[in-house]
């Protein structure tokens, strides 16, 4: 799939590889190939350095981007998945289980939204958008982790909670809710990285932690920003001024202190060059697990407390 | 409303003497409808007279995202509403035993939680926790405040984390639903309690009707995410008629606290 922006350089690709195939073993095309390399890497920096908050939003949500499996196979050499919340089912829109990570060895429990590779793996997780079974199913998993003594690290990914029947017959909101209070006293370090999707309250439900990670193409919102255009300007058309004015993007985010990091992403996004990105998250993971391993359990759930508890703004009324 | 002071039932299509409707906290004295109730009223319904002291009553709304548009909405949901935002809180009596009580209010932007409701429902808690109190928490809510962006998001953070420790304590938490409780309100505080009740035919869930017949072009049952829907999925308690609210929470909190 190309995104409208990217547009130009795949023209420009095609072109380079249009000449190669002209020229074939000879040099002949040789300076013309070099000058539109030159032009493609200058669209490359123009294009992705400029995007713009909805264009972001798209990089996100493009099909190509690594999604939890990639980063599953990629940061861990061993996972040994854990399937159910013990009540109704399994729901594969979430994957959760024990890890140990290639970099530094640590031994984790890893979960996140996974939104599938192909149609049919997209279809079975419902595209990422977990059904209450499936947040019952990470409060289970946040418990084990507590018990266990084991880091929770999170990979955000998701549109947002399914939103339907289903759902909403099997109490979608006080499951989400019940993750929140898990999370606010999970006794072990909570590790979350955005990397791609970050909708709303069934982001969120994975991502009360010690330290939350953004990939810089990354996004996370309290409304999709399709949804805002429609209520707020009364026109779905008007997304991409709705996701300026949302402030959504990692770098609005790290700015406004909600985050902690922007994790840089390959020229082009993460779908580009996955491994790459991929390596980057890693690495995060590889210090924050380090720097949090000697914390005790009191300590991370009172800077978690805090952290949390002064988010927002206000004039201040009377105290307490 | 006519100048006579009547007003036709929504839901029966009775005439209803406006008098009679106030008197009853705006439940239909036909039909037994009950309308949303400003946050005011229900601190009337619910606590002894005069018991009531407000917390908080001065902190105001932010606009963090600089949202365009949002400056005017407060202005006017204040000017209507003559509250400084979508929650009055505080403490007060039930019964002749002190509570900490926080009453969202949907007229004020759709009982929005922004940061303002967040820190007021956050420290309501905490003055719960601190004073020995029980607290009591009723929600009327479209869900988070959209116009202040991730701010409104982090508010279901910062009243888990609020509420976590209160309910290690030992200290009771009642949350009362009303019509309409939804989303981010929903995915927080407002199910996170010891006992939840509901007033009969309020919409609760997490997403509205609209936005699911919208998105997945279901056909949604009759009487789906009403209270009693609710109920028998086993996600409320009790569905109690609200000119028996006062009643019930003294009954409840006698057996708690």
């Amino acid at each position: 799939m190309i995104l409208e922006f990217e547009r130009p350089i795949r023209d420009l690709e095609e072109r380079i590889a249009e000449l190669h195939r002209l020229a074939g073993p000879s040099a002949g095309l040789q300076a013309e190939i070099s000058r539109l390399e030159g032009a493609l890497e200058a669209a490359k920096r123009r294009i992705y350095a400029n995007l713009s908050p909805y264009q972001r939003v798209q990089v996100a949500r493009h099909p190509d981007r690594p999604n939890f499996r990639a980063y599953r196979d990629g940061l861990s050499d061993d996972f040994y998945e854990l399937s159910g919340d013990r009540f109704f089912g399994d729901d594969p829109a979430v994957r959760g289980g024990l890890a140990r990570l290639k970099r530094g060895g640590h031994n984790v429990v890893l979960l996140g939204h996974d939104k599938g590779g192909d149609t049919r793996s997209r279809v079975k997780g419902n595209f990422g958008m977990a059904h209450p079974e499936g947040y019952r199913k990470v409060k289970r998993l946040y418990e084990l982790a507590g018990r266990f003594g084991l880091p929770i690290v999170v990979l955000v990914d998701t549109p947002g909670a399914y939103a339907g029947r289903t759902g909403e017959e099997r109490g979608q909101a006080w499951a989400i809710s019940a993750d929140l209070m898990a999370l606010a006293r999970a006794p072990v370090p909570v590790i979350s990285v955005i990397i791609g999707e970050g909708g709303s309250g069934g982001a969120l439900a994975m991502c009360v932690a010690d330290y939350v990670g953004m990939l810089e193409n990354s996004y996370l919102s309290v409304i999709a920003p399709e949804a805002c255009a429609s209520i707020i300007f009364r026109d779905p058309g008007r997304a991409a001024e709705a996701a300026e004015a949302l402030k959504l993007t990692a770098r609005d985010l790290k700015q406004h202190g909600i985050v902690d990091e922007v994790l840089p992403e390959p020229l082009g996004g993460a779908h580009k060059e996955p491994k790459v990105a991929i390596g980057e998250v890693g690495d995060a993971l590889d210090r924050v697990i380090a720097g949090l391993s000697e914390a005790e359990p009191e300590a991370l759930i009172g800077a978690r407390h805090e952290r949390y508890r002064r988010i927002g703004t206000h004039a201040a009324g009377d105290a307490g | 409303m006519d100048d006579a002071g009547f007003t036709k039932c929504e839901r029966c299509g009775q005439p209803i003497y406006e008098k009679d409707l106030l008197a009853r906290f705006n439940v239909c004295p036909h039909c037994e409808f009950h309308y949303p109730l400003p946050a005011p009223e229900r601190i009337r319904l619910l606590t002894d007279t005069g018991s009531f002291e407000e917390r908080d009553r001065d902190m105001a709304a932010g606009d963090p995202l600089g949202f365009a548009g949002y400056e005017e909405r407060l202005s006017r949901a204040r000017k209507n509403t003559g509250l400084s935002d979508a929650i009055l809180s505080g403490v007060g009596k039930i019964g002749g035993r002190p509570v900490a009580l926080a009453v969202m209010d949907f007229r004020f932007i759709g009982g929005s939680m922004g940061s303002v409701v967040g820190e007021r429902v956050a420290r309501t808690v905490e003055n719960a926790y601190a004073e020995g109190l029980p607290l009591v928490v009723v929600s009327a809510s479209g869900g988070a405040r959209m116009y202040e962006g991730v701010y409104s998001l982090m508010q279901l953070a910062k009243t888990s984390v609020a509420l976590s420790g209160y309910m290690d304590g030992s200290l009771p938490y009642v949350s009362v639903l009303t019509d309409p409780t939804f989303g981010g309100v929903t995915a927080s505080f407002a199910t996170a309690a010891d006992v939840i009740i509901a007033e009969p035919g309020a919409r609760i869930g997490f997403a509205g009707a609209r936005v699911i017949e919208q998105t997945t072009r279901e056909r949604l049952p009759e009487g789906f995410q009403t209270a009693e829907f609710q109920r028998d999925h086993g996600m409320v308690d009790r569905i109690v008629h609200r000119l028996a609210l006062k009643g019930d929470l003294d009954r409840l909190l006698g057996f708690l606290s």
